[in-house]
Formats: C-alpha cells, structure tokens, sequence
C-alpha cells in the first residue's frame, strides 16, 4: 500500500507528459501543411541568432520596462524547472528531498535559497504584467483583436504563474524538516510561521502544495498547446529559421521565373508537347488565400506568436487607424490553421472542404491592402516573425489569382507594363528632365 | 540658368568605345516626378562636380518592377526585372547608383536571382564616399547651424540597414542634425511604401504622413531631410497640411548637398 503515491504520480506524470506529446505530434503535423520551404543554410548565423535572440532575449530588452520583467520570468521559468527534477525523481522513487541527501548541504541550501528568490521575483513580475494588462490598460492589449479568449488566455498563464510560485514556496515554508535544515529557506522562513507549528497541519499543507505544485506544472504544460503560450518553445526554433536576408528582400517566385523564362526565350516552341516526365498536376496557385498555402515558416511563425502586440503598435496603419494589426494577421494564420487541423482530426486524416478560408473568412482585402510593406512589425518581433512575408502572399493571390487589386493600383500596374512606368508617360521622355 | 548638366548615356558612351565607372539608375519617379526631378538634377550636379564617370540608360531604362511586387503582381516585376537585366548585362554594368530606396533595395536584393548581379548603391552611401575619398570637398555651408531631422526611408533603413550613410553625409554640412522619437530602426514610414503612394489609404482616422510630419515637426526643425523621391512627396504633403511649409523646408540630402556648394 506503501507504493500507491508513487504508482499514482507515476500515473499523472505519464498522462500528463503523454497528452502533451501527443498535442505536439499534432502540432508538428499542422505546421507541415505548409509549403516547402528550403531552410538549411547558413546554420552557425542562425544558431547565433537563436543564441542572441531566444537565449539572450537581445529583443526583448529594446522596450526596457517589460524586456526586463520578462527576463525575470525566462531566467525563474527556467532555473526553477531544476526543482521539477527533484520533485520528480522523489514522487517515483518515495523519497523527500533527494537533492538534501546527495548534495552537501551548502550547494543544496544555495540551489534551493535562488530558487526561493527567483520564485519571489517571478510573483512580482507577474503582478506587474497583470497590472499592465488590466489596470493600466496597456493600449497594445486593448486592441479590437484581443478581446474575449486573447485577453482571458493572457490572464490565465499570469494567475497560473502565480498560483505555481506560492505553492513552491508554500511547499518550502511548511516542510519542517527543510526548515530544520535552516539553509535553503531564504524567503520562506518568513512565511514559515503563517502556518503555525501543528506538525501534522504542517505535513498535510505541505503534501498538498507539493502535489498542487507537480499536477499544475504538468496542467500548465498541456495548456501550453491551447495557447498563445506555446513561445515558450518555439520561439527558440523560430528564432533559428528566421530571415537572414534583408528585411527589404522579398522571395522571388520561381514558379513565375520560369513562366517569364519561357516567355522571353526566342528559341522556347510555345505549342511543343509537354517534357517527358512532366506531371499531370494541376498548376500550382500563385501567392496565398488559405493556410496550405503559406511556408511552414509562416505557420510555425503563427504557433510562435504571443500576442505582445509589439508589431501591431509599430505599424504606420495600425497607428493611424486603419483595420491592419500584423499581430491579428499572425493570430488569423493560426486560428485558422487550427481549425483546418481539426477538421482532418474529424475526417479521418483528411481536410474536407469547409466552405472557409484564410482570406476574406478571417483576414479581409482591406487589411493586406493597407500595409505600407515598411518592414516595422517584422523589426519590432522579439522572436523573428515576419507578418510581411504572409500579407504579401496575400496579395499576391489577390492580384495573380483574382485579379483584385485596388482599381488605382491596376491603373499603376497598367502603366508600368505598357510604357515602363507607374505613371502614363512615354519610355521616350524618360530622359527629358536632363534639359528642363 | 545654371550651367548645363553633362548627362551621357550607356548607348552614346558605348558608340565612343567607353565604360562608365558606375551607372546612375533615375527611376521612375526619379524621371518623371516634378518634385524628385529636382533631386535627381541635384545629384547630377554633384556627379559632375566630383568628375565621376557615369551615364544613365536614358530611354533605355523602365520601372523596377519594384511597385509591380510589393503589389503582388510577381509576374509583371519578374518581366521588367528580366528586361532591365537584359540591357543591364548587355551594357557589362557592374556597378550602380539611384536616389531611390525602392530601386535600390529591388536592385540590389531582388535582381541578383534573377541573373542581375550588381554592386548598388544608394546616392547618400556614393556622396558619403566621394566625401572620404576626397573627391567632392564641402567647404562652409549655408546650412552652418541649421536644425536639421532626417526620415529614414524604409528600403534604405529597416530593409537594408543602413542609417549612418546619410547621416554622415549631413554631418558634413555642419548643421545641428535633430533625431526624431522614432528614428533608425523604428522610423516610422511615410505612408507611400508597399505601393501606398499609388492609392487611397484605407479608411483610418489621420494619414500616415501627416503622423509622420507630427513626429518631424517635435523636433522643431528648419529642414526636414529625405533620401527618397516618395518620401519627398509625403513628406512635403505632410508640412503642407500642417500649414508649415512657409518656415519648413523639406529637401533630399543630394539637394542639401548641391545647394551648400552653390550647384
């Protein structure tokens, strides 16, 4: 009978980590409807990159306020998780403490004493970012696209942060042997005599806290995929395959360079049959109106996102008031990707027609249509999304597929393809400037 | 009537059996904009001035294809791409000079895949070197203690990473050089790029030069400084709105340049 909590946790822990393995398959598999996208070079610059910018949180810290709150939260998140390890290994093998056993007890009392204080310093930060949110009502979190879900998922990761941190140290301040120890308990003595000095209340607070704190780590983990949350891990490989070009280097479309090719060949036999090997496929769709369209660069860009609205509070049409948020545009993408995900989740492994799509179902013509293409969201993002990339897909399926651009802009277009030119001037009177 | 402006193009120095070191790419606007006519006289003179050895492709020239893209038509800006690379490598151009970020940027990030491999430069980052090497000299300017803010155009700036060029150019002039709250990487844009400049904005509550000109006009300048022709025109449109252009001026750096040497 002895066995039964650690025949129990090892039940939780299994279940816990399992669904959550099982949502990340699920993850991988969504992001992989996207296209193709050749991401191999330059690997030690992208590790460097992923290095500075996830790691090193080098963007982050470009709005000085939350880059350093955040950075509180990253460095607690992370060091306090090597308690987890010894919460772990003590709920499989019975044992209280491990790590007060095998180590000397000034490196334990040191390990366990920062984690204390990163705890306290991470409950702040938290509370700071709540206030931010909810009191001081931060414009960029009041934006028209985080209302509802947005806005309750952001609180609920703040509450759960803080409901983690108080039940570490809550844990710590009513373990009597711990506080024996008298090393270690550098912020919970203090809370220590709260709980007053009844051994058994003290056992049944601690035990309770001690399972709270493991079975929400593990709710905390699997809530990850049902949230903006999910940067937590992949802004590190987003960060890995982020642009390296400039900012300004918009891809080219081979599809279309070997159409002009064919074009501008004197030699090309426009009626010649098809080459040997040719498929049979339908001819690719130029430019993007639905998510299977998109890189998988795009879409791991969605599923990185975290809604901080940095983007959105840089763009020049955001901030004059137009209908274009980038963070809306990146939040649309996964929306939407979700949705499709579900459905080949209902249908056997296939997507079936839902009438939907990216364009018009979530992200309208009059969004893509007012981006000044000037690069400040894709600046702007701590972890190297690039919402320009998606809204220029956008439109170009707009203008290649429905030929749904702007009337000005066809007119533009126009001049340019009969006499080189956005303007209706003659070719010949390019040169008349010289004499004027 | 200043002196006449020595222009050759690539066909005339080729018929003389010459190579140009560097050929300065006009552009559209650069051609046939009234306002960025000026600039690109501007900076004739300069190339001038300094003896560069240059030409432009006259007649030869035609769009980017660079408004055509960031529209979303790739074929078009494939097709003028394809044809500009076409006269480009036909006249062995190796490297290449435009007041235009916009060209600039397609040029010199968007044509090399395309088979047009070029070293380009934008006119502020040639000044910046005809200044170091010597060949152009600045000697006192008019602009001597001027208040002096420069917008950073997107293509050159947050596209291509470069905001010391012109800067440093300024710099020359000995004017007091002003930073906008939103300068370098997180300059706000204009409001013409992405081909903005070719139609009505979408429907908003202020435009997006006139938000533009509200952050330049913090600085309390004298002149508001540019590198670009559609920057020139938002930005120009912008103090105009604002009723300011009677103490305002808004002028390209080649502009600057030329005037404080009486070209």
């Amino acid at each position: 009978m002895n066995y039964l909590p650690n025949i129990l946790f090892a039940i939780i822990l299994i279940a816990g980590i399992g669904y959550f393995a099982r949502n990340v398959k699920k993850l991988f598999r969504n992001i992989k409807l996207g296209k193709a996208q050749d991401i191999s070079d330059n690997k030690p610059q992208r590790w460097k990159n992923m290095a500075m910018i996830a790691l090193g949180q080098s963007k982050m810290v470009k709005r000085p306020v939350s880059g350093f709150f955040h950075i509180i939260v990253y460095v607690g998140f992370v060091i306090i998780n090597i308690e987890v390890l010894e919460i772990i290994i003590d709920g499989v093998f019975g044992t209280h403490r491990i790590g007060s056993t095998i180590l000397p007890a000034s490196v334990y009392g040191f390990l366990i004493s920062s984690f204390e204080i990163l705890a306290t310093l991470v409950f702040i930060a938290v509370v700071v970012f709540w206030i931010r949110r909810n009191i001081i009502k931060l414009k960029r979190f009041m934006s028209a696209e985080m209302k509802g879900w947005p806005k309750n998922d952001g609180n609920f990761i703040l509450y759960f942060e803080m409901v983690l941190m108080t039940l570490f140290l809550v844990m710590n301040a009513t373990d009597s042997s711990f506080q024996a120890l008298e090393s270690g308990n550098i912020i919970s003595q203090y809370i220590a005599p709260l709980f007053g000095d009844n051994p058994e209340t003290l056992h049944i607070i601690e035990r309770s806290a001690w399972w709270l704190h493991i079975i929400g780590i593990l709710i905390f983990l699997n809530y990850l995929y049902f949230s903006k949350h999910l940067h937590i891990l992949l802004a590190f490989p987003n960060t890995y395959f982020g642009k390296l070009t400039p900012k300004g280097q918009f891809p080219n479309n081979d599809l279309v360079t070997s159409e002009v090719k064919l074009m501008m060949d004197p030699d090309a036999d426009p009626y010649a049959a098809p080459p040997e090997g040719a498929t049979d496929e339908p001819p690719a769709k130029f430019g993007a109106s639905d998510v299977q369209d998109l890189s998988w660069l795009n879409l791991l860009n969605a599923y990185s996102c975290t809604e901080c609205g940095r983007c959105t509070s840089e763009c020049p049409a955001n901030l004059t008031g137009k209908k274009l948020s980038p963070r809306k545009i990146m939040m649309d993408t996964r929306d939407r990707l979700e949705e499709v995900g579900k459905n080949i989740d209902a249908n056997n492994g296939t997507f079936v027609d839902d009438g939907k799509q990216l364009l018009n179902d979530y992200i309208t013509p009059e969004e893509l249509w007012a981006c000044t293409s000037c690069n400040a969201c894709v600046e702007a993002c701590p972890i190297s999304i690039d919402p320009l990339n998606i809204i220029m897909e956008m439109r170009s399926y707009l203008v290649m597929e429905e030929s749904a651009a702007p009337m000005e802009l066809n007119n533009m277009m126009t001049n340019i393809e009969n006499n080189g030119a956005p303007w209706p001037y003659n070719q010949m009177d390019r040169l008349n400037w010289k004499d004027e | 009537m200043s002196e006449q402006l020595i222009v050759p193009t690539m066909a005339e120095m080729m018929a003389e059996g010459k190579q140009p070191d560097i050929l300065f790419w006009v552009g559209s606007a650069g051609s046939y904009d009234d306002r960025a006519k000026k600039i690109t006289k501007a900076f004739v003179k300069i190339l001038n001035k300094a003896q560069v050895n240059f030409a432009v492709l006259g007649t030869e020239e035609s769009a980017t294809g660079d408004l055509a893209k960031r529209s979303g038509n790739e074929f078009l800006f494939q097709m003028q791409a394809v044809m500009n690379i076409e006269v480009l490598n036909a006249y062995e151009v190796k490297r290449i000079v435009t007041c235009d970020p916009h060209s600039f940027n397609c040029l010199k990030n968007e044509y090399p895949g395309l088979g047009g491999k070029y070293e380009v430069l934008h006119h502020t980052q040639f000044i910046k070197e005809l200044i170091s090497s010597k060949k152009l000299e600045i000697k006192d300017s008019d602009y001597k203690g001027k208040r002096i803010t420069f917008h950073d155009p997107c293509y050159l700036g947050r596209a291509n990473s470069e905001y010391e060029a012109p800067r440093d150019v300024l710099k020359t002039l000995n004017a007091t050089l002003l930073e906008m709250k939103r300068s370098k990487s997180t300059a706000l844009c204009c409001g013409a790029g992405g081909a903005q400049m070719f139609k009505e904005p979408e429907k908003g509550d202020k435009d997006i030069n006139e938000l533009r000109t509200e952050d330049a006009l913090k600085t309390n300048p004298d002149i508001i400084a540019t590198g670009c022709p559609y920057c020139m025109t938002m930005m120009s449109d912008g103090v105009k709105v604002k009723e300011r252009e009677h103490d305002i001026k808004v002028m390209d750096v080649a502009e600057l340049i030329a005037s404080s040497q009486g070209l």
